[in-house]
């Protein structure tokens, strides 16, 4: 049984971090995923990352823009945290290795983003998320005689002793099917999103909230699941993003009579304002009879403005895409998006050291709250989410390591997990298939739970999440063997979708205002009154109980949002 | 704008339509004691779909038991590497009807990639092989002290340079085909050492010629490369790890001067100059060449004497097979005067460049950005 000062579930950049982080602090680390690390799916993340780097730029600049972006309810003091750290954040990513693009007199480059009010994001060409994930990995390989790294082990599920701290994990080795007990002083989960709730979506195929609904499983509270965010560039062809580098470099978005529409939503910051801002006006104009595309249910993103030698260094990858995946040469004509589901900005709750309130677990990265986003994520603040907090649930988990014993884990909890297992192999074929379920469940949530969303609507997904969690039970899979067993997790993995879809739906019914990514077309208006605070969910015999938490007000008072 | 159509809202019955694809699929099960075996499935998917989408639409409907990785179905990340058609490339980077257009037989044929060992279906062994071979390059930066405070001060060109070889996302497609590894599987092959190259083309980095020494002197190292450009066929990246394996040689022996014991450098030159006097290559030339100094009189060294019995057998082999005859390993072969002519003007302009010109997708692009056509 491996026994480790600090384990961390998830090694994309937030699980890497912290894996690092730890290590330095001179705790015994493990970091176990279910994914080689450079599969994770931070290697998506485009554009870049925020930092008030520049001479003229100031850390409160950037946490006023976040809080903002964030419609009033992301927590100030976490903001703070993460602000006034990046600039160090990125340039210990610089010493370490990262490419980022550099100016003519060599200093780092600085590129616009939505909702900033200065250009204020560091970049690799249109590669960032990877670049970093890539380096990061670089490290884990110098670090590799310090940590012990565990790659494609899936995690079953989270253990807690008799006092209800979080002491390990089971997990199995899907190479060879064999199932093993993780201790751990303290657990991190770093296991990212739950964007498989919808389809389509941005995010890859492995991004099913296990995290999520692992914590919530043990008791853990939810935060502000309600927000999801909506890319307001994805191709409408698939799904696939599309950088908002893109509109950072001058892209414009026009409607079905080539008209530049942003100026009618945000006059002053046209396309570069906020993504649920952006998203809607997409929305609109498609609702209203001014789309492009198939059905009209597009929108044009015109990068043919920006000078073609800047287009090719530095957006690249969708000059890839455009031509491989939608067969337009993005140099030469207007590509065709879609608002599209990208980021969930709630998560399991924690403080700005990463903790839960379950002793012993802490999350970081999109599996977490802190909550730095609030009910909108500005673009470039995620990568930055990721390492800020990684780092420090890594620090923090490590000095608590110091004091206290190992625990203690009986055998015999490793036989619940395999018994489950055994009987999801072992059903018979009477039940649905899994992928019908998944679909279903995508669907439905991608229609009522989306930019705009009204009482029906959230009441019809929110019956069929119920309806799909008893289908769930008895759905069959084909596979019977232990070696790369992709259909058992697939089992599971709904089974973790399916919670994080039923906290997303209650907390957007709870919710009946208009704020950031939550539009509810009954309730048009902010209402700071009401709702100047977070929904909380913990898991209860009878679905997601609902209680309220205040939101952290330090210096910005709530005011209109106007960009 | 550019283009934009006066109809721009397109219909249904104007959207492209399914059509059946059928995809042969090798699949491997290491617990059932059976040799590998083929499977056939039919789906239905529109053409411009990719092979991923068409394995996954298998794999849901007809058999969860097949085995592929996979994840972003945007080739970022890099896992879902396998052969198509005898192909190496990413499943989800590759579109149905492209895909129906190289098979043979009106069947899309899906296997896992080459030169790694397969753990199930179209699941190879990565660490195996793949990543083994990246560790050996020390693939983390040893940076230049003293670190500064605040970032590196370095050209913008060299940044951009070598974000080319960070856009590899390790998926394995050159690692598949790599022939000289198949000869060779100690080869360091080319993902680790454009890997390598990520390193050496860093101004940070403080220990660039320890690398080029380091991976010149090791046999297995950059000059145990053959130039077939496999790699640079199968990478979905454009990362095109052959041209970084010759920018590292052309650092290591123009550069740093680094002379090694498996003779590359100097094979390299000889090669050179013997296209640069002949406008052709001339073999028997080439070998006391490359050993005994880059002249005529390269022969009579001691050196070239050596290896020149230490080959005999491989020279007497190629004789009996009549791939050489005396004739022509004593008198080259010759092209006219004007061809030759033009090869050393070709030269000529190279050389006059005062800085050696180098190929960089994110600088100066592909020939795809500047015509209509793709290769």
């Amino acid at each position: 049984m491996p026994a480790h000062d600090v384990l961390i579930i998830g090694a994309g950049l937030a699980g890497q971090r912290a894996a690092l982080a730890a290590a330095d602090a001179g705790a015994t680390v493990a970091i176990l995923s279910k994914v080689h690390p450079v599969r994770s799916h931070s290697v998506a993340a485009a554009g870049g990352i925020n930092a008030a780097i520049a001479q003229d730029d100031d850390w409160r600049s950037h946490a006023y823009d976040t809080v903002k972006g964030s419609d009033f309810i992301g927590d100030q003091d976490a903001i703070e945290v993460m602000c006034r750290e990046a600039p160090e954040e990125v340039l210990h990513l610089e010493h370490i290795g990262v490419t980022f693009h550099r100016n003519e007199t060599g200093n780092l480059d600085l590129r616009a983003f939505g909702g900033a009010s200065m250009k204020r994001t560091a970049y690799v060409a249109d590669i960032t998320g990877q670049a970093i994930l890539h380096v990061l990995y670089e490290q884990l390989m110098k670090y590799h005689q310090r940590l012990d790294s565990y790659e494609e082990w899936f995690t079953t599920s989270l253990i807690q002793d008799e006092d209800g701290a979080c002491v390990g994990c089971v997990a199995r080795d899907i190479r060879t099917g064999r199932m093993e007990i993780f201790r751990a002083k303290n657990v991190i989960l770093a296991s990212g999103g739950a964007g498989q709730c919808f389809k389509p979506t941005t995010n890859g195929l492995i991004c099913t909230g296990d995290g999520i609904a692992q914590a919530y499983r043990i008791g853990a509270p939810l935060m502000d699941m309600e927000m999801i965010q909506y890319h307001p560039t994805t191709l409408a062809e698939n799904g696939f993003l599309i950088t908002e580098g893109a509109r950072g470099e001058g892209a414009h978005l026009l409607n079905s009579k080539g008209e530049r529409f942003m100026e009618k939503y945000a006059p002053n910051k046209m396309e570069l304002a906020s993504r649920d801002v952006v998203s809607r006006a997409e929305q609109t104009e498609i609702n209203e009879g001014r789309g492009v595309g198939l059905d009209g249910q597009g929108i044009y993103l015109d990068i043919t403005v920006v000078p073609k030698r800047r287009v090719l260094e530095a957006l690249r990858e969708i000059v890839n895409i455009g031509k491989d995946f939608a067969g337009v040469d993005i140099t030469a004509e207007p590509i065709i998006i879609q608002p599209g589901q990208h980021y969930i900005m709630g998560g399991v709750k924690t403080d700005v050291d990463g903790r839960t309130p379950v002793d012993g677990l802490y999350a970081a990265g999109e599996v977490a709250c802190v909550s730095v986003h609030g009910g909108n994520r500005l673009g470039a603040n995620s990568l930055l989410d990721t390492l800020i907090f990684g780092r420090r649930s890594g620090e923090h988990a490590a000095e608590r390591a110091r004091s206290m014993p190992m625990p203690k884990i009986p055998d015999s909890r490793l036989r619940q997990d395999e018994l489950w297992i055994d009987s999801i192999i072992s059903r018979d074929k009477s039940g649905r298939r899994i992928s019908e379920i998944k679909e279903e469940l995508g669907t439905a949530m991608n229609r009522n739970v989306a930019v705009f969303r009204e009482e029906k609507g959230l009441q019809t997904a929110l019956e069929t999440v119920q309806r799909l969690q008893e289908e769930a039970k008895t759905s069959y899979i084909d596979d019977r063997g232990t070696v790369f067993n992709q259909d058992v997790l697939g089992a599971i993995e709904l089974g973790y979708m399916l919670d994080c879809a039923e906290s997303i739906v209650t907390a957007a019914i709870e919710r009946t205002e208009s704020r950031g990514a939550q539009f509810r077309t009954d309730y048009p208006e902010r209402n700071d009154e009401e709702w100047l605070k977070h929904i909380d969910l913990v898991k209860s015999s009878d679905g997601p109980k609902v209680s309220y938490s205040p939101v952290t007000i330090t210096q910005w008072q709530p005011e209109e949002r106007k960009y | 704008m550019a283009g934009l159509a006066d109809t721009s809202v397109i219909s249904e019955d104007e959207a492209p339509k399914a059509q059946s694809f059928t995809l042969r699929i090798r699949r491997f099960n290491p617990e059932s004691g059976q040799a590998p075996y083929w499977v056939e499935h039919t789906v239905e998917l529109e053409p411009h779909r990719s092979v991923l989408e068409a394995l996954l639409q298998a794999k849901a409907r007809f058999d969860g038991s097949i085995g592929v990785r996979c994840s972003c179905r945007a080739a970022i990340c890099g896992s879902c590497g396998v052969r198509i058609n005898g192909q190496p490339g990413l499943a989800c980077h590759t579109h149905l009807d492209k895909a129906l257009a190289g098979a043979k037989d009106g069947v899309i044929v899906v296997e896992p990639m080459g030169n790694m060992p397969v753990i199930k279906d179209l699941i190879v062994d990565m660490d195996a092989v793949h990543w083994k071979k990246i560790k050996r390059v020390t693939p983390w930066l040893i940076n230049k002290e003293p670190i500064p405070e605040r970032e590196y001060i370095v050209e913008r060109e060299a940044m951009v340079d070598v974000t080319q070889t960070m856009a590899c996302i390790q998926c394995g497609a050159c690692v598949s085909d790599c022939l000289s590894m198949e000869v060779d599987p100690e080869f360091i092959g080319p993902a680790a050492l454009a890997k390598a190259y990520r390193f050496v083309g860093d101004p940070r980095d403080a220990q660039q010629f320890e690398r080029l020494n380091d991976l010149s002197h090791d046999p297995a190292g950059i000059y145990d490369c053959t130039h077939c450009f496999k790699c640079i066929d199968a990478c979905p990246k454009g990362v095109a790890p052959m041209s970084q394996i010759m920018r590292l040689r052309r650092r290591a022996g123009s550069d740093h001067h680094i002379t090694d014991p498996n003779n590359g450098h100097r094979h390299e030159q000889a090669f050179v100059t013997l296209v640069k006097q002949g406008g052709l290559l001339h073999e028997a030339e080439l070998l006391p060449r490359s050993y005994g100094g880059d002249s005529w009189f390269g022969k009579f060294a001691p050196p070239a004497g050596l290896e020149l019995i230490d080959s005999l057998p491989v020279i007497t082999k190629a004789v009996l097979r009549r791939k050489v005859t005396p004739k022509a390993a004593l008198l080259p072969h010759k092209i006219p005067k004007q061809d030759l002519k033009g090869i050393q003007r070709i030269f000529n302009q190279i050389e006059s460049k005062d800085q050696r010109l180098e190929f960089n997708l994110y600088i100066s692009g592909t020939d795809e950005d500047n015509m209509e056509t793709t290769a």
